[in-house]
C-alpha cells in the first residue's frame, strides 16, 4: 500500500479500496483463504473414508471393483486439460490477446468440464444405478461384505457428489466470465476475476486427483493385493 | 474533555450524516451493504435468538426445582435443553461479538472504509437467516431431542424428532461464519491504514484474526458432521450404524474437532472486547501487548489439538488419552497470560467503575474460575468421574455466560454511544450488571457440587438428594433472566430518549474513537495515518468532545 | 411463582420441614472404592488450587480497583508496558502446576485403566432405558448390581441401541457404552452399601430414569444372595444351549472334522486370519465372528460361516463368549 496518492479510481475500483492493487490482491488472499476452508470440507470426508477403509479394507477393495478406472482415467485427463485451458485463458488475458482468445479458451474449459460430468452422470452413476450400486435408493448387491460395500458407495457418492457440485459451481463462475469477457472486461490491467476463478477451478482438479486414487484405485487391482 | 457519561454534546442527536441516516427505508437495510449497517441486523438477529434460548433455560430452571420434575415431560425437557444448547451455541454466541461488534469494528479500527467484501458480509446475515429459519421451523414444529451435541447413533437413527431440520439450520449458519472469518482475514492482512503495522493494532483486531482463523478451518468440519448425519437418516444408510459396520464414534470426532474450537471461537473475542475495555478505563496500556496477541493466536491452534478431551470415556486408547490430556494442559497457559496481563494493566492505573468496566473486571475473575475449572477436565482422572455431569456444565457456563456473554455485555456498552450516537443510563447499566454477577453465581456455583455429587447431566428428572442445590440455581437464574432483561430496556429506550453522545465519551484511544458518533457511512473523510501505538492513554491527553 | 415454589418446598410442601431443608447441602459423595480416594484428593487439590487463583486475581482487582482509582481527570498513570521477568514467572508457574497435575493425574488414570487380572466379571447390556446384567454364575439383574466389598470387579458392557453410560459416582468411575462394541470398566468396592448408578450419556426420552443401584455386601451375604432363588444355569451353560440350538455345534465340531474350526482351546490366543492379520481372541473377536463372520474367517477356512445378526441380543451374544471362554480353557485340538 505504498501508493497513497490520490488519483481518479478506475471505473473497476470498488469504494472499500483505496488502489486496485489492494482490490487485486484482497481478491487473491481471499481465494487462497476460500480454498483452505475447501480443503477442510473435503479433507473432513476423506477423512472419514480413510478411516472407513482402514476397518474395512476388503469391503472397500470389494466395491472399488465395481467402478470403472478407464472413465476414472479419462477424466483425470479432462480435468487436467481443463486446467490447462483455464491457465490458457488467464494467460491470454495477461497478455493482452483478443478477447475472443480468452473466450476461446474459457470455452474448451467449460467444455472439458462438462465432458467430466457427463461422463460421471450419463455412464458412471447410471451404471451404478442400473448395477444396483445406490445405497439408500437402490441398492441390491448381496455379495461378500455388503454392508462395507454399502459404506463404500455411501462415500463415493458423497464424495463424487460433492465434487461434481463444485464443478457444476465453476461452470456457472466459468459462463460468467465468458459473459464478462465478451463484453471486453479483461485486458492486461484487469484480469483478478479470471485468475481467482482459476484458483478455484484447479483446487477443484486437484480434489479430483485425490478421489481418482483413494476411490478408484485402491487394492492393488494391478499387481500387488487381491 | 469530561469522561462523565452523563456528558450532554451541545450538538444535536444525528444532525450530521450518519450511516443510520443516510438513507431510510426498509430496502436500504436489507439491500445494505455497510458494514455498521450489517452488524446491527445481525445485533438484532441474535438477540431475538439469544431470548429463544433463554426461555428454554428459564423453563428448564423452573422444572427442576422439583425432583420430579415440575414443569414438563422428560420428552419435552429433552427437547428444551437441546434447543437451549443449539439456538444459544450457534445462533447465539458463535456469531455474537464477531458478527456484531467485529463487523462494525474491524474497517473503523484499522483505518478501512468497509471490509474486504462488503456483499459476501450481507450475504453472510442472509444465510444466517436461512439457517435460523430452519432451525426454529423444526423447533415450532415440535422441537429436536439430541442435545445439540447430536450423538449417534441416537440422532441418525433412533430419534424422533426433526434432526434433519435442525442439522441443516446448524449447517447453513456455518457458512455464515466462514464467510466473516474470510472477510476478516482479508481485511486484516490488506486494508490497514498506512502506519497500521500487526503490531500496532488494537488487540480486539488480533483475537478477531484468531478468531477467524478458527472459524474457517473448524466450521467445513461440523458442516459435513452434521451433512453425514442429514444423510443417514434421509437414506437409511449406516454411516455411524455399527450394525453395517459404521462407527458412532467417528461422528465425535468430526463434531469435536470443530466443536472444540468453537468454543474459543466463543471466548477469543470477549477476551479482545477485555482489552480494550481494562485499557480504556483504567487508562493504561495494555500490560504485555505482544504476548497478550501471541497468546490470541496460541489459543487458535491450539484449539485444534484437543479435541479428544471431550471423549475421554468413550473407549479411546490410554495413549490418545495422554496426549489430549497434555494438550488440553497446554491450551490453558495462554489464557492464563492473559488474565496476569490484565489484571497487571490495573496497576497504578487510573481506574473508573462505568458498567463496561464493571463488566470487564468480572469477566476476569469469572473467567479464572471457569478455566481453573477446565483443568479439572483436562485431568484424566478427574475426567472420568466429572464428565458427563453437572460440573461440565457449570465449567462451561462460567466460561460461555460468566466469560463470554458478559464480555459482550461490555462492548455493547462501550460502542454503543459510537453505534447509535447515544448514552445509556449508566446508573442502570451498573445496577445490571451486578444482577447479572451475582445472578450467575448462584446460578451456576452450586451446578459445580452438583456434578462433583455425580448428577449426570441433561437429566429431567434426578434423586432427591440434590434438590437444595437445584433449588439455588434456579433461583440464581431467575435473578439472572431480570439482569438480562434491564439492559435490553434501557439500551433500546435511549436509542430514542438518550442524550447524544460526542465522538470519544470515555476518552478512549483508538481510530474508531476519531469519528463522530454515529460515523458516517465511509468512515474516515482521509484515510488516517497512523504514527502512534496502540492504547496511548500516557501520551498525548485525548482532547476530542 | 418461582418464589411462590420455592416458598413451598422450604414451607412444609411435600411433608418436607424447614429444618429439613436446611439440613447440610451434600460436599461429597461416599467414597466407597479403593480408587475414590486417591480421586477425591487430586479433586480437592484442584479445588484448592482454582480457589486459590480465582481469590489471588478476584482480590488483586478489587485491591487495585480502589487504590487506583481515579481521583482526578488530569491525571497520567505511569507508562508501565511490560515486565519480562514477570512473564516469565507467571507463565513458569502455572506450567509447573499443569505438568505436576498432568502426571498426577495420568499415573492414577493408567492405574485405574487396568483391572486386577483376579477380576470377577460380570457382563452388563444397557438398551433404552434400563441396564440388563448378567453374573457368570447365571443370575440376572435389571437395574441392580450386587458385589461382595474387597473383590476387583470387571464389567464388560455394550449396547443394544445407543450411546449409554454406566457411572457409579461413588467409586468414580464411568464408561460409555456403545453398541457393536465391548467397553469395560473395573473397580473393587471398599465399604458395604447402596449406591447410585446412573446413565452418563443422553440417550433419549427416559435417560434420566436409565438408572439403579449398586449393593456392595459382605462376601458371605454375596455368595448366600448368588445362590439363593431360583437355580440358574451359568452364561456359559446358556451359551451352551444356545451353541446346539443354533446350530453352531455342527460345523464347530470339537475334533475339527466340521466345516468350520473346533473353538477348543481358542479364546485367548493370537491367531492369524486370512486376511493375513493377526488377532487376539478376545470377546470383541468372537461377537464380531457371531456378526460379521466374514471379517474374520481363518486360513483354510471357506467364508461360509452365516451372520446371526438380527437373530440373537447382545446378551445372548455375551452367553456365547462365556461358553466359548470355558472351552478355551481346555486343550487345543487338531489345526
Amino acid at each position: 500500500m505504498a501508493d497513497m496518492v490520490h488519483t481518479a479510481h478506475s471505473p473497476a475500483l470498488v469504494h472499500q479500496f483505496e488502489t486496485k492493487e489492494q482490490q487485486h490482491d484482497a481478491g487473491s488472499l481471499g481465494m487462497w483463504v476460500f480454498l483452505a476452508t475447501e480443503i477442510m470440507f473435503f479433507g473432513g470426508v476423506f477423512m472419514s473414508y480413510i478411516v472407513y477403509r482402514a476397518l474395512h479394507l476388503e469391503a472397500f477393495i470389494q466395491g472399488s471393483h465395481f467402478l470403472d478406472v478407464t472413465f476414472g482415467a479419462t477424466n483425470t485427463a479432462v480435468l487436467i486439460c481443463s486446467s490447462l485451458t483455464m491457465a490458457l485463458a488467464i494467460n491470454a488475458a495477461q497478455t493482452g490477446k483478443s478477447k475472443s482468445t480468452i473466450i476461446t479458451f474459457l470455452g474448451l474449459t467449460m467444455l472439458l468440464g462438462a465432458a467430466f460430468l457427463f461422463i460421471k452422470f450419463a455412464f458412471e452413476w447410471t451404471h451404478d444405478w442400473t448395477e444396483g450400486l445406490v445405497p439408500g435408493l437402490h441398492f441390491t448387491y448381496s455379495g461378500p461384505h455388503a454392508p462395507g460395500v454399502e459404506l463404500f458407495f455411501c462415500f463415493y457418492f458423497f464424495m463424487t457428489g460433492l465434487h461434481a457440485l463444485h464443478m457444476v459451481i465453476g461452470l456457472g463462475i466459468l459462463a460468467t466470465l465468458t459473459v464478462m469477457a465478451y463484453r471486453g472486461r479483461f485486458n492486461s490491467d484487469y484480469y483478478a476475476p479470471l485468475e481467482v476463478s482459476g484458483l478455484y477451478w484447479h483446487f477443484v482438479d486437484i480434489v479430483w486427483i485425490f478421489l481418482f486414487p483413494l476411490l478408484y484405485l485402491i487394492g492393488g487391482r494391478y499387481g500387488g493385493g487381491h | 474533555m469530561s469522561t462523565a457519561v452523563a456528558d450532554v454534546h451541545e450538538v444535536p442527536v444525528g444532525s450530521h450524516v450518519n450511516y443510520l441516516n443516510a438513507s431510510y427505508g426498509i430496502k436500504s437495510w436489507l439491500f445494505t451493504t455497510d458494514h455498521k449497517r450489517i452488524a446491527l441486523l445481525y445485533l438484532a438477529s441474535i438477540t431475538f435468538m439469544f431470548f429463544i434460548g433463554g426461555t428454554a433455560a428459564v423453563l428448564m430452571r423452573i422444572h427442576l426445582i422439583e425432583p420430579q420434575g415440575a414443569l414438563v415431560q422428560p420428552e419435552t425437557y429433552n427437547k428444551l435443553f437441546s434447543i437451549h444448547g443449539i439456538v444459544m451455541v450457534f445462533f447465539f454466541l458463535v456469531p455474537s461479538i464477531p458478527a456484531t461488534l467485529g463487523n462494525f469494528l474491524v474497517p473503523m479500527m484499522i483505518g478501512a472504509r468497509d471490509l474486504a467484501f462488503p456483499k459476501l458480509n450481507l450475504l453472510s446475515w442472509y444465510v444466517y437467516i436461512v439457517g435460523a429459519i430452519f432451525t426454529l421451523y423444526a423447533i415450532i414444529s415440535g422441537g429436536v431431542d439430541t442435545g445439540w451435541t447430536f450423538y449417534t447413533p441416537f440422532s441418525s437413527l433412533y430419534s424422533q424428532t426433526h434432526v434433519i431440520a435442525t442439522a441443516l439450520g446448524v449447517f447453513i449458519t456455518g457458512f455464515s461464519s466462514i464467510l466473516t472469518g474470510l472477510n476478516f482475514i482479508v481485511t486484516i492482512h490488506k486494508m490497514r491504514a498506512p502506519g497500521m503495522t500487526w503490531f500496532r493494532l488494537p488487540l480486539f483486531i488480533w483475537a478477531m484474526y484468531a478468531t477467524s482463523v478458527i472459524f474457517i478451518l473448524g466450521t467445513p468440519v461440523v458442516a459435513i458432521a452434521m451433512f453425514l448425519v442429514g444423510l443417514e437418516r434421509l437414506l437409511h444408510v449406516g454411516i455411524f450404524d455399527p450394525a453395517v459396520g459404521g462407527d458412532p464414534l467417528l461422528f465425535q470426532h468430526l463434531f469435536w474437532f470443530y466443536s472444540h474450537p468453537a468454543v474459543y471461537i466463543m471466548i477469543l473475542p470477549a477476551m479482545g472486547v477485555i482489552s480494550e475495555l481494562v485499557t480504556c478505563f483504567a487508562k493504561k496500556r495494555i500490560f504485555g501487548y505482544s504476548i497478550v496477541a501471541f497468546s490470541s493466536m496460541a489459543i487458535a491452534v491450539i484449539s485444534f489439538l484437543v479435541w479428544g478431551h471431550h471423549m475421554f470415556v468413550t473407549g479411546q486408547s490410554v495413549y490418545a488419552g495422554l496426549i489430549f490430556s497434555v494438550l488440553s494442559f497446554l491450551v490453558a497457559i495462554p489464557s492464563a497470560i492473559k488474565v496476569f496481563n490484565w489484571t497487571s494493566t490495573l496497576y497504578k492505573g487510573s481506574i473508573s467503575y462505568e458498567a463496561p468496566m464493571l463488566y470487564a473486571l468480572g469477566f476476569i475473575g469469572l473467567f479464572t474460575m471457569g478455566g481453573l475449572t477446565g483443568l479439572f477436565l483436562a485431568s484424566l482422572a478427574t475426567d472420568v468421574h466429572l464428565s458427563g455431569t453437572y460440573f461440565i456444565v457449570a465449567h462451561f457456563h462460567y466460561i460461555m455466560v460468566g466469560g463470554a456473554v458478559m464480555g459482550y455485555l461490555g462492548g455493547i456498552h462501550f460502542w454503543w454511544p459510537k453505534i447509535t450516537g447515544r448514552l445509556y443510563p449508566d446508573a442502570w447499566a451498573r445496577f445490571a450488571a451486578l444482577v447479572v454477577f451475582v445472578g450467575f453465581n448462584l446460578t451456576f456455583f452450586p451446578q459445580f457440587m452438583l456434578g462433583y455429587l455425580g448428577m449426570p447431566r441433561r437429566y429431567a428428572v434426578y434423586p432427591e438428594e440434590f434438590q437444595v442445590l437445584n433449588v439455588m440455581s434456579s433461583a440464581g437464574a431467575s435473578i439472572l433472566g431480570v439482569g438480562y432483561l434491564i439492559p435490553l430496556i434501557y439500551l433500546i429506550w435511549s436509542m430514542r430518549y438518550g442524550p447524544a453522545a460526542g465522538p470519544n465519551p470515555w476518552g478512549a484511544r483508538g481510530l474508531e474513537w476519531e469519528t463522530p458518533s454515529p460515523p458516517p457511512t465511509e468512515n474516515f473523510e482521509e484515510i488516517p495515518v497512523v504514527t502512534e501505538e496502540a492504547y496511548n492513554y500516557t501520551g498525548a491527553r485525548q482532547t476530542l468532545g | 411463582m418461582i418464589s411462590a415454589e420455592i416458598a413451598r418446598i422450604f414451607l412444609d410442601g411435600g411433608g418436607r420441614s424447614l429444618a429439613s431443608a436446611l439440613a447440610p447441602i451434600p460436599i461429597r459423595p461416599p467414597a466407597a472404592s479403593t480408587i475414590a480416594e486417591g480421586v477425591d484428593k487430586l479433586h480437592f487439590t484442584l479445588t484448592g488450587i482454582t480457589l486459590f487463583f480465582t481469590v489471588i486475581i478476584f482480590s488483586t482487582i478489587f485491591f487495585f480497583m480502589i487504590k487506583y482509582r481515579r481521583q482526578s481527570e488530569d491525571e497520567v498513570p505511569p507508562e508501565i508496558e511490560k515486565n519480562v521477568p514477570l512473564e516469565i514467572l507467571w507463565t513458569g508457574i502455572p506450567t509447573l502446576i499443569c505438568v505436576v497435575l498432568f502426571f498426577w493425574s495420568a499415573s492414577l488414570y493408567i492405574q485405574n485403566a487396568r483391572p486386577p487380572d483376579a477380576s470377577t466379571e460380570i457382563f452388563v447390556v444397557g438398551k433404552q432405558w434400563m441396564w440388563h446384567l448378567q453374573h457368570p454364575e447365571g443370575v440376572r439383574e435389571i437395574n441392580e448390581l450386587h458385589v461382595p466389598v474387597g473383590v476387583p470387579i470387571k464389567l464388560t458392557m455394550t449396547s443394544e441401541d445407543v450411546i449409554h453410560d454406566f457411572y457409579v459416582p461413588a467409586f468414580r468411575v464411568k464408561k460409555d457404552v456403545l453398541p457393536g462394541r465391548y467397553s469395560s470398566l473395573w473397580f473393587q468396592a471398599t465399604k458395604t452399601g447402596t449406591y447410585h448408578i446412573f446413565c452418563g450419556q443422553y440417550c433419549g426420552a427416559e435417560h434420566a430414569q436409565m438408572i439403579g443401584w449398586v449393593y456392595v455386601m459382605e462376601p458371605s451375604d454375596y455368595a448366600a444372595w448368588l445362590s439363593g432363588g431360583a437355580s440358574h444355569e451359568s452364561m456359559a451353560q446358556a451359551g451352551e444351549r444356545l451353541f446346539t440350538q443354533l446350530g453352531c455345534v455342527t460345523c464347530h465340531v470339537t475334533d475339527n472334522t466340521g466345516r468350520g474350526p473346533s473353538l477348543v482351546g481358542l479364546y485367548g490366543k493370537a491367531e492369524k486370519l486370512r486376511s493375513g492379520e493377526t488377532r487376539l481372541v478376545d470377546e470383541a473377536l468372537i461377537r464380531q465372528a457371531i456378526v460379521f463372520p466374514n471379517s474374520v474367517i481363518l486360513p483354510n477356512y471357506p467364508p461360509v460361516m452365516p451372520t446371526f445378526q438380527g437373530q440373537i441380543n447382545e446378551e445372548q451374544v455375551l452367553q456365547l463368549i462365556a461358553y466359548v471362554k470355558s472351552l478355551g480353557m481346555q486343550e487345543r485340538t487338531g489345526k
